[in-house]
């Protein structure tokens, strides 16, 4: 198990590089950095200033593993665009950006697999159908759209919540709800997915034979084992939470991770860019880690393997 | 990172409440921007919000009426050209900084002396390298002499040349002045938060001038990236001015009846520029002058100004603003009639047309319409949509055939800021016409308006007949506010907060 463990981790790591280098050469290609950080109206003069003051025109091999050297010692370096260190802006929005992904998956898990239970206890009634629905729905409709059909009714229409911004709990309402919404469809499906299966396996009919209750049955027997696979994809999905909220802070102005690494890829900002792409990726190795750690201490069969 | 940091940042979400809603009991004024603000020192940011903050937060030495179009004093009381390079400003007496520190020629110099020294990586060297440095004569009285003669100076003085306090700025430097900014103006900034949020208050000590005294004790200032959610805050009447609204939007908001819709002309054109010098291709059909000729016929500018760019927008022939000093508007022109661009692609020698590569970065339904414009003639168009630091290189290099452009001119109201900046060889010169280059190089070393109105005139006439450009429409800009606001819309796409009222 920790020769597995650290296998994965060496994967993991070698991941992060291979996309760090990725996204440094990319960002070269969308054109030259030096013109996106001295702004539209630039003139030759500001762009051969800020070529100068950055080395732009160096060879991007070594620009990067520069980068990288100093990254290794814990100097993510100043971002080009607010002339602010790197790391002081991330602590600064990463806050916002970690609460709205666990608010949102907690909704999304709340919401999901009690729905794919009950879908699940009783296929094809009416409250299959009815969760099919809500998931069709939440897989087709855009975060952007969605959001802002929240806002037009619940801030607009009724009043109850403010638009955008974050400096209340009111505020992470409708975003909470965009975010999870998203998530949702797929945890659902699988939840119910998982627990058509394991509700028909042999030891279920065991366990009603014995006589144990349906309560007893559903929750220590059936969803315990049903639930591993939807461990392992809301991790995914969290890292995707905390890594791809950008439309919706974009949409609710909240300023978090999500949106400086959009933003920040748009100016051109390869320093904070670069820091984020490294944080994101953390996260995806962390969740995937947690979702094993998880599931094999669920599934003592993992334990073994 | 530490976790306790991050903790503490949620805690404090969560913690702080209420949405202030602000109108005319409040006297505060709620308004967004789209984007996040890199620096609050002007001269470390070249956004127009950059922009907006430095007229209210700072003074320059001069200020230009923008209903009269005339300088007038600032913090300098009266000003001379003592020669071509070299004006003298008599400095008004009896201001105070934000921070308490008293504005004289010191402050002049040293600012002045830091902004036009390379070294120190000011962001829009145009605004400030024409300036070789700042002599002091007595306290009140201070020289600022150019490279070189340079007649726009008192555009650029009177716009994004603002005046630092010398001890403060020598202290904290732009980071810190970006913290905590420190100026003459009508506001000050009392709270901030880097990129996010600002709060300015009315300075109440403020010693009046050209500007006057702030009408409204407050400005509060989020940044909201998405258009609908700031309209959204305006529907709730969270935010009270919305500034930059598209086309569609502001009419739909302004038939709604409920708000004030503004529009206002900005100093942004738009214009087609084509490989005249043949850069891209030496024998392509853009070296033609006859197909240029027929790609200025083929367009119907009138009809996109209708249908796509509204409001207050206009068809130009010239290569620059309207608005700005020396950009004639009595100049030749070329109709819509596509059965002549048809003719004239004819005698160049394409009577079946060709195949072009048009360029573009911004406001794409624009360049779309233009295509169509030219397939309809027989040029038909392989469409390439870059990102604008990638067009601006490609065009650097000369490797664009054609493109759709546009340019604001750093608000500055003088033809030289655009017609000077593309037709005197530099990089983006797709023209390289010698008698432009020399009529334009001329007219930019003189401090003699009329001959440099008389030159402009010839440059820009020649750009004309030689279709170099087809100068295409102005911009315009929307805003919308709450009827109880009372803001009147400038030509020069400048919102000063200090005109901001309640009616």
């Amino acid at each position: 198990m920790y020769m597995y463990i650290l296998k994965r981790l060496g994967l993991a790591l070698l991941v992060a590089f291979t996309v760090s280098a990725i996204s440094f050469s990319l960002l070269f290609m969308a054109g030259d950095p030096a013109i996106a950080i001295a702004g539209e109206n630039a003139s030759a003069e500001d762009i051969q200033m800020v070529n100068d003051r950055y080395g732009f025109d160096r060879p991007i091999v070594i620009q990067y593993f520069e980068w990288l050297g100093k990254a290794a010692t814990g100097d993510l370096g100043n971002s080009w665009y607010f002339d602010l260190p790197v790391s002081d802006l991330i602590a600064d929005r990463l806050g916002v950006t970690m609460l709205l992904g666990l608010l949102g998956m907690s909704f999304a898990l709340l919401l999901a697999i009690p729905m794919g239970v009950a879908a699940a206890v009783k296929p094809n009634s009416l409250i299959d159908r009815a969760s099919l629905f809500i998931s069709v729905v939440g897989q087709a409709i855009p975060s952007f759209w969605f959001g802002l059909i929240l806002i037009v009714v619940f801030s607009i229409k009724l009043g109850l919540v403010p638009a955008s911004g974050s400096t209340s709990w009111k505020h992470f309402i409708l975003p909470t709800i965009v975010l999870g919404y998203y998530a949702t469809p797929a945890i659902m499906r699988l939840t119910r997915a998982g627990m058509l299966e394991v509700l028909s396996a042999d030891y279920i009919r065991t366990a009603r034979a014995k006589g144990l209750s349906a309560r007893k049955i559903m929750f220590k027997h059936a969803l315990r084992n049903a639930i591993i696979p939807v461990i392992s994809l809301a991790a995914v999905q969290m890292g995707f939470m905390l890594g791809g909220s950008i439309v919706v802070e974009s949409i609710f102005a909240l300023h978090g991770a999500g949106f400086l690494a959009w933003e920040s890829i748009s100016r051109n900002d390869l320093p904070t860019m670069q820091a984020l792409i490294l944080i994101f990726s953390m996260f995806y190795i962390f969740f995937t880690f947690l979702a094993d750690i998880l599931n094999a201490w669920m599934d003592p069969r993992l334990r073994i393997a | 990172m530490k976790i306790s940091k991050l903790v503490l940042s949620t805690a404090v979400y969560l913690a702080l409440s209420a949405v202030s809603y602000a109108d005319k009991a409040s006297d505060t004024v709620n308004m967004a921007f789209l984007k996040e603000l890199e620096s609050a020192d002007v001269y470390f940011n070249t956004a127009r919000e950059g922009l907006l903050l430095n007229h209210s937060v700072w003074d320059g030495l001069l200020y230009r009426n923008p209903e009269t179009g005339e300088y007038e004093g600032n913090l300098a009381e009266s000003w001379t050209w003592i020669n071509d390079t070299t004006i003298e400003f008599k400095l008004r007496q009896g201001v105070k900084f934000h921070n308490g520190e008293p504005f004289n020629a010191d402050d002049v110099v040293y600012t002045v002396n830091f902004v036009a020294n390379k070294d120190n990586g000011v962001k829009s060297q145009t605004n400030v390298s024409w300036m070789d440095h700042a002599e002091k004569i007595d306290d009140y009285t201070v020289r600022i002499v150019a490279d070189a003669p340079f007649p726009a100076a008192e555009e650029f003085l009177a716009g994004p040349v603002a005046m630092y306090p010398n001890e403060y700025y020598a202290e904290v430097g732009p980071k810190g002045m970006a913290a905590h900014p420190v100026g003459t103006g009508p506001f000050k900034i009392t709270e901030l938060e880097p990129g996010k949020h600002f709060v300015l208050e009315k300075n109440d000590d403020y010693f009046g001038g050209p500007k006057g005294m702030a009408k409204v004790s407050k400005i509060d200032i989020r940044t909201i990236p998405d258009m609908n959610t700031q309209i959204a805050e305006f529907f709730n009447g969270t935010l009270d001015f919305l500034w930059n609204i598209p086309a569609d939007q502001a009419e739909k908001l302004g038939a709604m009846g409920k708000f004030d819709v503004v529009n206002a002309p900005a100093i942004r054109v738009g214009y087609i520029t084509m490989d005249a010098a043949g850069r891209f291709d030496k024998e392509g059909p853009m070296t033609k002058k006859k197909v240029r000729q027929a790609i200025y016929h083929a367009i119907d500018r009138k009809a996109i100004v209708e249908a796509l760019v509204k409001g207050s927008s206009t068809v130009i022939d010239s290569a620059c603003s309207p608005v700005q000093f020396a950009c004639a508007q009595d100049l030749p022109t070329y109709d819509y009639d596509p059965a002549k661009a048809k003719a004239l692609l004819a005698e160049a020698g394409y009577p079946d047309g060709f195949t072009i590569d048009f360029y573009a970065y911004r406001d794409r339904p624009y360049a779309e319409a233009m295509m169509g414009f030219l397939n309809e003639v027989g040029i038909k168009t392989n469409f390439s949509y870059l990102q604008y630091a990638a067009l601006r290189e490609k065009r650097a290099k000369g490797e664009v055939p054609i493109s759709f452009q546009t340019w604001g001119s750093y608000s500055i109201a003088d033809a030289s800021a655009i017609t000077s900046e593309f037709f005197t060889g530099g990089d983006w010169d797709d023209a390289r016409d010698p008698e432009i280059m020399e009529w334009l190089t001329t007219a930019d070393k003189s401090t003699d308006k009329a001959v440099r109105k008389d030159l402009y005139k010839k440059a820009l006439t020649k750009i004309v007949d030689e279709a170099y450009w087809v100068p295409l429409f102005t911009y315009n800009v929307n805003y919308a506010m709450s009827k109880e606001m009372d803001f009147k819309a400038t030509p020069d796409e400048l919102v000063r907060f200090f005109t901001f009222g309640w009616k």
